[in-house]
């Protein structure tokens, strides 16, 4: 196709043989040379980070750290799925971390057990009420919760024409609020036994994966499954493109005849059942839930898709980018404890690092719009 | 059946007090070719606002396809069967050629509501046929618009507005933008329409342009149709001097 290089009208150049490699490529990249640069920081400390040093024990693996790692990357990956969708769509959700609290709370409630060691259960919420619930019970009560939250933040967004930011704030703060108000402030705990396989059972049985034995794998196979359907969502179905069309230029799609109001709905509905899955999971896990669960997860799960390529500007990334953003997030947070860097350090740099990937997201748009 | 595609009779558009189209009396026949040209606020837009429902008019009456019209959006106009190329180029930058090109429309291999499957490869192949048939040059049609020229952005546009024509065309000043090569294509594309006897209404501003392809110019001035005259009975200064208001009353040559 050498003379079709001629097209530069308009004194444009275009070159139509050179398609640019994916941009998920470049973060994948990014990956592998931030897991090395802490592989080496580790070994001149005389440790090591994800990949084990020593020669009597037979794994490849770090294992503790890669639970620690895959167990983050798993529960706010979930919620960084649905929001790499609502950034598509060029909006912003900062409602995730509260819907997280919010759903932790009233989840829990439900997955009470009655007895505890052969007494009632000290913190059942419904009281003498409290029975032990079939585990569908608190699941599906959890996924109305995001599903709800999801909704007023849809339909906020697209009929009041508030900004999503301004939008998502309100019910940022009204659900950390209901997190509170539903139990005074008290943890809720003492789930059923059957809800706590939720997180910690092994959906996939024992796997050894690289030497490497892997318990309470639920949250990572999960995050694998939902991330591969919403990949493939995106990416071949009429949902995917109309965020994408949305996000590119909402007028546009409106004169297209997509229903863009529905669709902004139900694209915030998808990332509440998101969060909601995220906050069974993490209750699960940890057998109780607290009115401050998921607080800043809303920041962790933008910074996951921005480090990944989904652009703030609505329009472009995807949910591949995002997984791979959010294992350098993970990686980050990881290296950083691994090489001892104070907790404080930790969170300026945290912030450091969202910041940087919107400057090179705004770079890249600016270079994209030249070339 | 008349040989008639749009009528409008006494469209009138008010905003507030400003009388942006008076009494438009307009027909269009089947296969025609018809220019609209005017000054800056003459009520051109307007006019094609009122017949695409982008906005509703004030009164009058709109007949399309035999049947007196009331669409209530400018989607309702389309599934008529007017398609419409808009001054703002309605893209998606971030979508591929086939994207684009079936926006609202697009093709399923099964449908699912909101999950529907996507044929991307029935779109992506007719999409290589409809750019063939308007010959619009697009070198890979797989990479996002974004990286697009503008002039193959408006192409991508119009070769969209060409290809699911049916009964009408309507361009809103299709090539202002353009520079001189890619305006050629713009007009090539248009000559298209015409042997495919697709009717099209024409907004410009370049006379040369419009005595280069349509059959037929009405002149607008300040909200009102001053001259409808055919292409081989006039000039250009003839044109002007109803634009700028020289000559006046109205003349049809229908």
């Amino acid at each position: 196709m050498a003379e079709a290089s001629s097209h530069g009208l308009g004194g444009l150049k275009y070159d139509p043989a050179k398609r640019t490699r994916a941009p998920e490529w470049n973060v994948f990249f990014a990956l592998v040379g931030i897991v090395l640069v802490f592989e080496l920081l580790n070994r001149l400390q005389g440790g090591s980070f994800l990949f084990n040093m020593r020669d009597n024990v037979d794994a490849i693996f770090n294992q503790q750290r890669l639970d620690i790692m895959i167990l983050q990357v798993a529960i706010i990956g979930i919620i960084a799925l649905g929001v790499t969708q609502v950034i598509i769509i060029g909006g912003i959700d900062l409602s995730s971390g509260s819907v997280v609290g919010v759903t932790a709370m009233v989840t829990m409630s439900f997955a009470q057990t009655a007895m505890v060691n052969g007494n009632p259960n000290p913190k059942a919420i419904f009281g003498e009420w409290a029975m032990d619930l079939p585990v569908i019970v608190p699941i599906v009560i959890g996924l109305a919760c995001g599903l709800i939250a999801g909704l007023i933040n849809g339909l906020l967004v697209a009929y009041t024409k508030i900004p999503p930011f301004i939008a998502t704030l309100g019910v940022m703060v009204s659900a950390r609020g209901a997190a509170k108000w539903w139990s005074n402030g008290q943890p809720v705990s003492f789930p059923t036994e059957s809800y706590g396989q939720l997180a910690n059972g092994d959906l996939l049985g024992s796997v050894t994966f690289g030497l490497l034995s892997w318990d309470g794998q639920n949250p990572a196979v999960i995050f694998v499954v939902l991330a591969i359907l919403f990949h493939v969502i995106m990416t071949y179905t009429l949902y995917g493109k109309r965020c994408y069309a949305i996000g590119s230029n909402e007028a546009a799609a409106r004169m297209s005849g997509i229903n863009v109001d529905r669709h902004k709905v139900l694209v915030y509905v998808i990332a509440g059942l998101l969060a909601a899955v995220a906050a069974v999971l993490l209750t699960s896990k940890n057998l109780t839930a607290q009115a401050g669960m998921g607080v800043m997860y809303e920041l962790d799960a933008i910074a996951m898709a921005v480090i990944g390529g989904v652009s703030l500007a609505g329009g472009r990334g995807s949910i591949i980018g995002t997984v791979l953003g959010a294992a350098i997030f993970s990686v980050i947070i990881s290296g950083f404890t691994s090489v001892k860097l104070d907790a404080y350090y930790q969170e300026m740099v945290k912030g450091a690092i969202i910041v940087g990937a919107v400057v090179l997201d705004q770079w890249r748009q600016r270079r994209s719009a030249r070339s | 059946m008349s040989d008639i595609v749009l009528e409008t009779r006494g469209l009138t558009k008010r905003y507030g007090g400003v009388h942006a189209l008076e009494d438009a009396d307009f027909v269009l026949r089947k296969g025609e070719h018809v220019a609209v040209v005017g000054d800056n606020g003459a009520g051109k837009s307007t006019f094609v606002r009122q017949v695409t429902a982008v906005e509703q008019r004030t009164a009058g009456e709109i007949i399309f396809d035999g049947q007196p019209v009331h669409f209530a959006g400018p989607l309702d106009a389309r599934q008529a069967g007017i398609e419409t190329v808009f001054q703002t180029l309605a893209l998606a930058d971030d979508l591929d050629v086939p994207s684009n090109l079936f926006l609202g429309r697009e093709i399923f291999k099964w449908k699912l509501g909101p999950f529907s499957w996507l044929d991307r490869k029935t779109m992506r192949d007719r999409t290589l046929e409809a750019l063939k048939t308007t010959a619009v040059k697009i070198p890979n049609v797989d990479n996002p618009i974004r990286n697009m020229s503008g002039g193959q952005r408006q192409c991508v546009s119009i070769a969209r507005t060409a290809a699911f024509a049916s009964k009408l065309v309507i361009m809103d000043e299709p090539t202002a933008a353009l520079g001189v090569q890619e305006t050629a294509q713009v007009e090539n594309i248009i000559r298209g329409l015409k042997d495919r006897g697709v009717p099209l209404i024409l907004i410009s501003h370049n006379l040369r342009q419009v005595f280069d392809l349509v059959d037929r110019i009405v002149v607008f001035r300040r909200g009102r149709i001053v001259a409808n005259l055919r292409r081989d009975q006039t000039d250009g200064n003839d044109i002007v001097s109803y634009i700028t208001g020289v000559k006046g009353g109205a003349e049809n040559a229908a």
